[in-house]
Parts: structure tokens; C-alpha cells; sequence
């Protein structure tokens, strides 16, 4: 049965057969959210499902090691600065639409520079855009998952 | 297509335990059951991303919910139900039945595509010249991206604007968090 006081008392963490096991996990997740956002134009995925599973690491983080932890290991200026880099490139690439071929938002890399199909470097700016989009909702959901976790009922753990 | 009236089945039963039962966390647990049945069910209909999309958003929705009921010590709900208002959403639901079985008698089978067979259709423009035009194999991605990136320009306008509302209202709670470190 769970135990209430660990729980509730959300910034110490759990056993430490949770850590060890959640150390060894995170490793994996990060990787496979990568491969999903990098290989968004040629497999299922795109950029929005591997930033979820980037978020989801740090939220297995959050719940194995407890909230001071994170904190330390990944300030949340630095999420929030992070959310804000991921919306401004995607802003970025299309006003580079607009200066380089008179059209905004047009896929101008896939005319100059178009690649080979079916390998990694092709499509053009979608590439650019899946990764731009994947960093902005992990850090975003994130940043949510982490600031409802300390909005508690009782006042002792957030002081 | 039977395989898609047990996941049916599966999720109208998943939903009603879900509300029927006095126990949190089953309730919780079972609103989990009806997000993995919706997964199922787009992976049959031949949609991956959206599949993908679903089952790591509903194990996060997951945690955020256990995380909100469990650690305040609710376990059980208590109170009533009114007798007016269950009456009133019966006979509603039933008249809207009532509507809906005239309207779905006229339309396709479950699962089939419907655009496929209307002419100058866009989504068969897409189809055919998805992979000359941006170069991706991923048409799902070449449309969300390419051909339909207003779309997924507002949708991020929005999340981003909706995370700053959250971190706003919760500021007063996690105020030494946000700040910098001198």
C-alpha cells in the first residue's frame, strides 16, 4: 500500500530502489524523446509527442528524487528561458520564409537546398521546426507539472 | 472492425466505473483505462502519431491527477445526488438519442476514410504530391508543417500563452523559485 506521509511530503523523494532504477531509466526516455523529435518527417512523431516525452523524463525525476533535487540539477529560470528560446526560433524560421522568398512562412531550405528523400537531411525547415516545437512544450509542461506541485494545502513544504 | 466495438465496449465501461464508483483513485485509475482504450482505437484506425501523442499525455494527465487526489487525503467522495437534475439529464440524453439514430443511419462504416471518394478532395492532393513538393515521408508531418503551419503556429501561440497564465496565477506559491539566483 502507498505510503501517505511519503507521499505527501513530496520533496524528500522515494526508497531508494525507485532511484536507482528511475537513474538508470532516465537515460532511456531522453534518448528515445530525441530520436522522436529528430526523426519526425520520416517516422511517426513529430515534435510535439517527443517534447511530452522529454517533459515526462524530468517528471520521473521530480517524483523519484523529490523536489529540491530538480531544482538544483535544472533551475526553473532556466525551463522558463528555455520554453521562451523554443517559441522565438519558431517565430524565427518563419520570418526567414518572408526575407529569403517574399512568402512568409515558406519552406525555403527545401527549395535551395533540397537533400535526399528518405534520409535524415531532406525536408527542408520541418526538421528545424520539429525540434523548435519539441523544445518548447517540454519545457513548457514541465514547468506546469512542477509549479502544481508545490501548490499544497499545508504551508511546510513550501517554505 | 470487431476489434473496434470491444475497445468501444471496453471504454464505455472504463468510463462509467469511473463515475459510478465512491473510491478516488479507482476512479482515477479508470478515467487511465478510457485514455489507453482511445489509444488502442487510433492505432487500429491507422493513425500512429496521433496514438503516440495520446498515451504519453494521458500517463502524464495520469500523474498530475493521482499526484492532486491522493496527497490531501480524499480517498472517498461523499454527498448525494440530486433527483431533479438526474431526471432532467435523462430525458435530454434520451431525446438527443432519439435525433441520433436518424442521423446514423446515413452515415459510412466506422473507420473509413470519407474525403477518398469526394472529388478534387485536398487530402488527395496532399497524398500525391506531399513528397515531391517538401521532400518528407511522414505526410501527417508535411501537412502540420508545410502545407497547414498557421495551424500549428496559433496552436503554439496558445500553449505558450496558456503556460504563462498557470505561472502567473501560481506565482505566489513558488515566488522564490521563479527569482534568480544572486
Amino acid at each position: 500500500m502507498l505510503q501517505k506521509e511519503e507521499i505527501s511530503n513530496g520533496a524528500k523523494g522515494m526508497t531508494i530502489i525507485v532511484k536507482t532504477i528511475a537513474s538508470w531509466v532516465k537515460v532511456l526516455i531522453v534518448l528515445f524523446g530525441i530520436y522522436i523529435i529528430l526523426f519526425g518527417h520520416l517516422t511517426p512523431g513529430g515534435g510535439f509527442a517527443g517534447g511530452v516525452i522529454l517533459a515526462s523524463s524530468y517528471v520521473l525525476l521530480m517524483l523519484a528524487f523529490g523536489r529540491e533535487f530538480v531544482q538544483k540539477n535544472m533551475p526553473l529560470m532556466l525551463v522558463s528561458k528555455l520554453d521562451c528560446l523554443g517559441a522565438l526560433l519558431f517565430a524565427l524560421i518563419a520570418i526567414l520564409g518572408l526575407v529569403f522568398s517574399g512568402v512568409f512562412f515558406v519552406n525555403f531550405l527545401q527549395k535551395y537546398l533540397p537533400g535526399w528523400p528518405l534520409k535524415l537531411l531532406s525536408a527542408g525547415t520541418i526538421p528545424l521546426s520539429n525540434i523548435a516545437i519539441g523544445l518548447k512544450v517540454g519545457a513548457s509542461l514541465f514547468l506546469v507539472i512542477f509549479l502544481l506541485s508545490t501548490f499544497r494545502r499545508d504551508t511546510s513544504a513550501n517554505r | 472492425m470487431a476489434i473496434f466495438y470491444v475497445l468501444l465496449l471496453f471504454m464505455i465501461i472504463a468510463a462509467i466505473t469511473a463515475i459510478e464508483t465512491k473510491n478516488l483513485l479507482s476512479s482515477v485509475i479508470c478515467i487511465g483505462a478510457v485514455g489507453f482504450g482511445a489509444s488502442l482505437m487510433f492505432l487500429f484506425l491507422r493513425a500512429p502519431d496521433i496514438a503516440i501523442t495520446q498515451i504519453v499525455v494521458e500517463v502524464l494527465g495520469l500523474i498530475i491527477l493521482i499526484r492532486a487526489t491522493i496527497s490531501r487525503d480524499l480517498t472517498f467522495i461523499t454527498g448525494d445526488k440530486e433527483f431533479f437534475g438526474t431526471v432532467v439529464s435523462v430525458v435530454i440524453i434520451f431525446v438527443i438519442f432519439l435525433a441520433g439514430v436518424k442521423v446514423f443511419e446515413t452515415l459510412p462504416d466506422f473507420g473509413t476514410a470519407v474525403f477518398a471518394e469526394t472529388p478534387g478532395a485536398a487530402s488527395q492532393t496532399y497524398i500525391s504530391e506531399g513528397l515531391a513538393k517538401t521532400g518528407a515521408a511522414n505526410i501527417v508531418t508535411s501537412v502540420i508543417l508545410d502545407f497547414r503551419a498557421y495551424d500549428t503556429l496559433g496552436e503554439a501561440t496558445v500553449l505558450f500563452t496558456s503556460i504563462i497564465g498557470a505561472t502567473v496565477i501560481l506565482r505566489k506559491k513558488a515566488k522564490k523559485l521563479l527569482e534568480e539566483p544572486e
